[in-house]
């Protein structure tokens, strides 16, 4: 890998007879003072995003190690547990999350070409799904709440596996509770892209920060692909046949 | 030595003011404010360890409560680990000279390196503010049930200023990570690196990878313990081993970010004073990114005796024997370095020394310990707690101050007295042995550690090993002496005075602003030392 890696990086690395080539021409003003070109830039923001993305694939993964642990050791609590959260709520917000990808990729595609007001306007579309999807989850949230079904001290549950059944509900928590601050600070992240979009700070040469952001938004809706099945569909197919 | 009269601009002179250092992007002004708080971190650290070898010197607990025994070795773990240990070669030094080695302006990430930076002092008051309302007693492994059930000390916020703290260490890993790979000076190919920069390249894979779970893990304890969720809390069905799992996931690949800088700044020191080529250079390379990747399989070596089953035990075990191949490989290389090196005795060179002696008997101790058999008699005793520090005082923090040594004329553009610095090194590296020796000893024989009282037979060897916890706090307070004495005293160090190779040493001390005039083109390997007019003063 590094020697593939070093191959590629060769090229900047001779970039500065270029770049004062093109220095005498002026800066980009969006390129940074300890980077020789824009092409630089665009790719150490790339990497480090996706090694970023990385970070947050251990970070889920540590709970995800306690969820497959004990489903594999529960599993009757694991499936009375699942039956508990709403699966009409969590397919909606599925399809709200998948749709928001969709409309972020048209927003990352009209910034490559250039059209500042479709990128804005994607821009705000996924931004509304997103918010769409946190109200979704709030009224989920709430409803577990009206019923005690919340871990810890006030916790109530019937059935015969009330203490496993709270343990899946703290890792359901847990993780919902992590993607649903990913997703908050996915929409923060888009408001300010959105505002630098409407600002015309992006233009074919130049769109890395809404490209990356992108890629984060495609991440936090990953993960939700993967805790759907593994909250909301667990042994459904048996309860429906 | 040159001396320069003329009045120039710096990194250091470049601009005044506290808000200019608060708000700098600059990395290596970056890596002086770790250098401080780091300090800082060592010097609490220390002082609990004082706490704790006072008590010790006597078999019974009189010093202190047996519960506020429990607090000061936690503390000292949680400070020396978090906030000294994982941050001290990478976020100091490494931030200083790597990007000044790979020929950059800066890291990858200017402004994100300094919230970095602010995270960790984050992290870091919050651990003091949980140090002030009573501290944890729980040990700096925070297991489970008695951290989240039982304990009624502050674990909920020492978890979270863990869990805060890294990110630090993730945004640092990351940063470097694309630092190295895409902000290299023309003709710096990755077998032109220096091997420090490999090391850095090998601790931030673990630092990317392993630390997102310690934060994880510390968040589901602040979980329960704050909201009562049960994750592993066994009047559930939890599984407090799960926590140990989880907890060692990080916490020993934590070792390997400890012990991978330093064991970059060794090679770096001993190239330069042994004038010579490191010997097998691609095979010390690829050794650091053996030791990442092997950290990772080796954790459950801690678990032997908590009830994992016997087939995976023999698994860890096997290969936690097998990480011993690369760092003998590198430790042989390092020796063959030196053979027939013309050596250059300055100081770094004997913080060098005693790196090697004391990594050697800890990474030795390391294999008793892996040996199943053997780790049921010596878990849990003096043994282990002897045979960590051999490796993370002994082997990372003596390798920190040989690359505090190396580097101090270019950080500081001054000279500390060299036959001073070779005193501390002597005198850290006798009270070293002298403090932990012993605890071998006293493991062997069955003292229990984080006991706060023990049997009488166990008094002299407690008494050798606090005798040489004074001598080794008299080597580092001394270091601090010439040090800071250099600052203002020091003879002026020029731009190169050990005569090393490596682009850091190719721009002036201290380095303009920018770090080069211009960049630097690179056309050679990174020691090429035989090339070089060899001048020993």
């Amino acid at each position: 890998m590094p020697d593939g890696l070093a191959a590629r990086a060769d090229p900047h690395g001779h970039a500065p007879a270029s770049a004062t080539g093109s220095g005498a021409a002026g800066h980009h003003p969006a390129l940074q003072h300890h980077f020789q070109t824009l092409e630089q830039q665009h790719e150490v923001a790339t990497l480090g995003m996706w090694v970023f993305l990385v970070t947050e694939v251990m970070f889920f993964g540590g709970l995800l190690m306690a969820y497959l642990l004990y489903r594999v050791w529960y599993p009757a609590a694991w499936s009375e547990g699942s039956l508990e959260l709403d699966i009409r709520l969590g397919a909606f917000n599925t399809v709200v999350l998948i749709g928001s990808s969709l409309t972020m990729a048209f927003a990352v595609r009209s910034a490559q070409t250039g059209a500042q007001r479709a990128t804005v306007r994607w821009l705000i579309v996924t931004m509304i799904l997103g918010l769409t999807f946190l109200v979704v989850k709030y009224f989920e949230y709430k409803h577990k709440w009206d019923l005690n079904h919340i871990p810890g001290a006030n916790f109530q549950f019937e059935g015969p596996h009330a203490h496993q059944v709270e343990i899946f509900l703290s890792l359901y928590f847990g993780l919902t509770g992590l993607h649903a601050l990913h997703m908050i600070i996915g929409v923060s992240i888009l408001a300010v892209i959105t505002w630098m979009a409407s600002r015309g700070r992006f233009s074919p040469q130049w769109n890395t920060p809404v490209e990356i952001s992108g890629l984060y938004w495609h991440f936090v809706d990953i993960v939700w692909i993967f805790l759907f099945p593994l909250l909301y569909l667990v042994d459904r197919a048996h309860q429906l046949g | 030595m040159t001396t320069t009269v003329l009045p120039r601009v710096t990194y250091l002179n470049v601009r005044h003011g506290l808000a200019s250092w608060l708000l700098t992007k600059d990395h290596k002004r970056i890596g002086i404010m770790y250098l401080i708080v780091v300090s800082l971190a060592f010097f609490l650290g220390a002082i609990f360890a004082a706490g704790v070898r006072i008590e010790l010197t006597t078999p019974q607990g009189d010093f202190v409560s047996a519960d506020t025994y429990n607090r000061m070795f936690t503390m000292h773990g949680v400070f020396m680990v978090f906030f000294v240990l994982i941050p001290v070669v990478p976020a100091i030094l490494g931030n200083f000279v790597m990007p000044l080695m790979i020929g950059a302006k800066d890291v990858a990430f200017p402004k994100l390196n300094l919230l970095s930076w602010y995270v960790f002092v984050l992290g870091f008051s919050l651990a003091l503010v949980a140090l002030l309302s009573g501290g944890v007693d729980t040990g700096w492994t925070f297991y489970t049930p008695y951290s989240s059930n039982v304990s009624n000390s502050n674990v909920a916020l020492v978890g979270v200023a863990v869990f805060i703290t890294g990110f630090s260490s993730i945004l640092t890993g990351l940063n470097f990570m694309v630092t190295i790979h895409r902000m290299r000076a023309p003709g710096m190919t990755w077998f032109r690196l220096p091997l420090f920069v490999w090391a850095l390249y090998a601790t931030s894979l673990v630092m990317i990878l392993a630390t997102p779970v310690i934060a994880i893990t510390a968040g589901m304890l602040a979980l329960e313990r704050v909201f009562g969720f049960g994750i592993f809390d066994p009047r559930l069905g939890g599984d407090p081993v799960l926590f140990q799992h989880l907890f060692w996931f990080y916490s020993h690949p934590a070792v390997y970010i400890m012990i991978l800088p330093p064991m970059g700044v060794i090679s770096e020191v001993i190239a330069c004073f042994s004038r010579k080529n490191v010997f097998g250079y691609s095979f010390v390379a690829f050794s650091s990114l053996a030791i990442a990747i092997f950290g990772f399989l080796v954790w459950a070596h801690h678990l032997f005796v908590a009830g994992i089953s016997p087939y995976s035990a023999m698994v860890f075990s096997f290969l936690s024997f097998a990480v011993a191949i690369p760092s003998a490989v590198k430790t042989f290389n390092w020796t063959a370095t030196l053979y027939q090196g013309a050596i250059w005795w300055r100081a770094p060179l004997i913080w060098v020394f005693g790196f090697l002696g004391l990594f050697l008997v800890g990474g030795l101790t390391g294999l008793f310990l892996a040996s199943l058999g053997l780790d049921v008699h010596l878990h849990d005793t003096y043994f282990v707690v002897a045979h960590f520090h051999y490796i993370m005082v002994g082997g990372a923090i003596m390798g920190y101050f040989a690359g505090l040594h190396y580097w101090w004329p270019k950080i500081t553009g001054r000279m500390y007295s060299d036959s001073l610095a070779m005193l501390s090194a002597l005198l850290v590296f006798v009270g070293f042995n002298l403090t932990f020796f012993p605890q071998f000893i006293l493991g062997y024989l069955g003292m229990p550690r984080r006991y706060h009282a023990y049997s009488a037979e166990f008094q002299v060897l407690n008494v050798l090993s606090s005798a040489g916890a004074s001598i080794l706090a008299v080597g580092y307070g001394l270091i601090a002496v010439y040090l800071l004495y250099s600052l203002w005293r020091g003879e002026e160090a020029g731009a190169n005075p050990w005569l090393a190779t490596g682009l850091e040493w190719k721009t002036e001390s201290p380095p303009i602003p920018e770090n080069f005039p211009e960049t630097p083109i690179v056309n050679e390997g990174a020691y090429e030392y035989s090339k070089r007019e060899i001048k020993v003063a």
